[in-house]
């Protein structure tokens, strides 16, 4: 047997070592398991998980207005629309995005079980939430990040990354392109028995649910209502899904949920030769998508992070239309942030363009910016790597060729994924499976569409087949 | 000669092309997946050597050493036209907001 099959081989044992969490518990007979119990398994309440990122200073970010952006967005609305745009200013921060709610509770959890140590596989953001609190509770902390091509180039924005993670003190494992990334950090994890503080635990998913809930809090009592949509920048899908979880909780049934992701389709995650073809390390659909249809893929058996089961809508954007609006948000606003948590940011700004000026749309982040990870830093990249900066129709951008920036606020526009798409793309896993009653309604939770309805997608799944 | 206990990079191969996952591009699968790593000389060594270190989670590695006291040299990038372009186009939409 070769040595990555060894060790993938040992997946389960060294996963359930490094979280201390017993994912067979939560496992129903057939496809399904119990995400409720799983999710509330650690017996954490929202107030709990408030009070934990309390003690880590995180949280409480402010939500701002977005005047200006609002009346950029109006100019090309009918008579009376172009909703209100709002953002969460995540970036304020300790370590500069939301990651840092994730993080809080993934170190908490690690330190109450008694482990020496943390590992996390992050190309993003997350590295630096969890090495700047790793660093606040004095535990060691190692960041396993894929970061070059096979010329030995680094993406700019994941280099920062490394930069910033070892500022606090963490140690960075840089790796070249390739999904066995997770080979390493199993390996890791069982070398160093830490604790594996993933992103797709209940613990990082539920550490994001106080932001949602903070939404939902501060729009009811400054502006008398829930917002109509929160918009979120989706790549492995926890960021929606606690997000959603925590507007759900505070009561926000009605408010809209809307996934964005940049359009990267075309480009491979997996190739060394497209690696440095793309301007965003997150956010985007190479991400998104497979994450979204298919979200047990993630570092752990059952993910917390399952954004079909709250999303009411998925739109994409391409590169040029989110570093547009990272121009505006920063000469219009006064607000320079990274461009990628910009992502949900340049859909809210084309689709208020279609709702009522009364309406209130939430951006429900910001990260930091810097050396790298500017928008400045990306094109620059992306030009000495061949691709053309274009001005012209944002949607006919072709990832890893050209970049298209709008001639204007007016064509900055996004797109919109068909939902059914997505949920048949999940079913098909199961083309094979015979599913029982039981599988069905696991199923009509995990697609948020009703069993009578799956049983006919699956009938025709089955009819392609044949 | 570069001496033990100085920070430094080293490289090393994780797997080799014939050891890597069966389900990954051709472009990606013949190459070896290379990691590289920092940290402090375990002895006196010369540049382009196999060697060993302690890293900051006091872990040995061992690889082939690329880098002396390494620095990052990341930046903002270079002037890009297009990107004044973008915000006078914004500026010029929003010149009434700009009185």
């Amino acid at each position: 047997m070769s040595k990555y099959q060894d060790v993938m081989n040992k997946k389960s044992l060294i996963m359930k070592n490094a979280l201390r969490l017993d994912y067979d518990k939560f496992e129903n007979e057939g496809i399904g398991f119990d995400y409720e119990m799983m999710m509330s398994d650690s017996g954490y309440t929202l107030d709990d998980v408030f009070n934990i990122q309390q003690s880590f200073s995180v949280g409480h970010t402010p939500l701002i207005e977005l005047n200006h952006l609002t009346s950029y967005a109006r100019k090309f609305a009918r008579e009376g629309y172009g909703a209100r745009i709002f953002i969460k200013d995540e970036a304020q921060n300790i370590s500069g995005s939301f990651k840092a709610r994730r993080a809080a509770m993934a170190i908490h959890q690690a330190k109450k079980l008694g482990f020496k140590g943390v590992i996390a596989a992050t190309s993003g953001n997350y590295g630096a939430a969890v090495a700047a609190l790793a660093a606040k509770v004095g535990l060691k902390c190692i960041i396993v990040q894929e970061c070059f091509d096979s010329k030995g180039v680094g993406q700019p924005e994941i280099i920062e990354k490394a930069r910033a993670c070892e500022a606090y003190g963490a140690e960075v494992v840089q790796l070249s392109v390739g999904p066995e990334l997770f080979y390493e950090f199993l390996n890791l994890l069982e070398e160093t028995q830490y604790f594996n503080a993933s992103l797709y635990s209940p613990y990082g998913i539920m550490g994001i649910e106080t932001l949602g809930a903070e939404i939902a809090e501060e729009c009811l009592l400054k502006y008398g209502k829930y917002p109509e949509m929160v918009i979120c920048t989706n790549a492995g899908g926890g960021n929606l899904t606690g997000t959603a979880r925590g507007l759900i909780k505070h009561g926000a049934h009605k408010t809209k949920i809307v996934a964005a992701s940049v359009d990267l389709s075309g480009l491979h995650m997996a190739s060394d030769h497209d690696f440095n073809k793309k301007s965003f390390t997150t956010g985007h659909t190479g991400f998104g998508i497979p994450f979204t249809t298919f979200p047990d893929r993630s570092d752990v058996p059952r993910s917390a992070g399952r954004p079909l089961r709250y999303l009411d809508e998925y739109v994409l954007v391409n590169q040029g239309s989110v570093f547009y609006v990272t121009e505006a948000l920063a000469i219009l606003e006064g607000m320079e942030r990274g461009p990628a948590g910009n992502t949900a940011l340049a859909a809210a700004f084309s689709i208020a363009k279609t709702l009522k000026e009364d309406d209130i749309i939430v951006v429900q982040e910001t990260e930091y910016t810097g050396a790298g990870k500017h928008m400045n830093a990306q094109i620059s990249f992306a030009k000495e790597n061949g691709i053309d900066i274009l001005f012209g129709n944002p949607l006919d951008e072709i990832p890893g060729k050209n970049i298209i920036f709008p001639k204007s606020g007016k064509d900055l526009v996004h797109k919109t994924l068909d939902l059914m798409d997505l949920r048949l793309s999940y079913l098909k896993r199961y083309k094979d499976t015979v599913l029982t009653e039981n599988d069905f309604a696991y199923l009509s939770q995990e697609l948020k569409t009703d069993v009578k309805h799956i049983k006919k997608w699956m009938e025709d799944i089955n009819e392609t087949k044949k | 000669m570069i001496p033990k206990g100085t920070y430094v990079e080293i490289e090393k191969i994780v797997l080799f092309p014939d050891e890597r996952a069966s389900h990954i591009p051709l472009d990606t699968k013949k190459l070896p997946l290379v990691m590289r790593i920092k940290g402090f000389l375990s002895e006196d060594s010369l540049e382009g050597q196999e060697v060993n270190i302690l890293t900051v989670t006091k872990r040995l590695e061992k690889g082939k050493l690329v880098a002396v006291k390494p620095f990052y040299s990341h930046t903002f990038g270079h002037f890009v036209d297009e990107v004044m372009e973008v915000r006078l186009h914004i500026l010029k939409e929003m010149e009434d907001y700009h009185e």
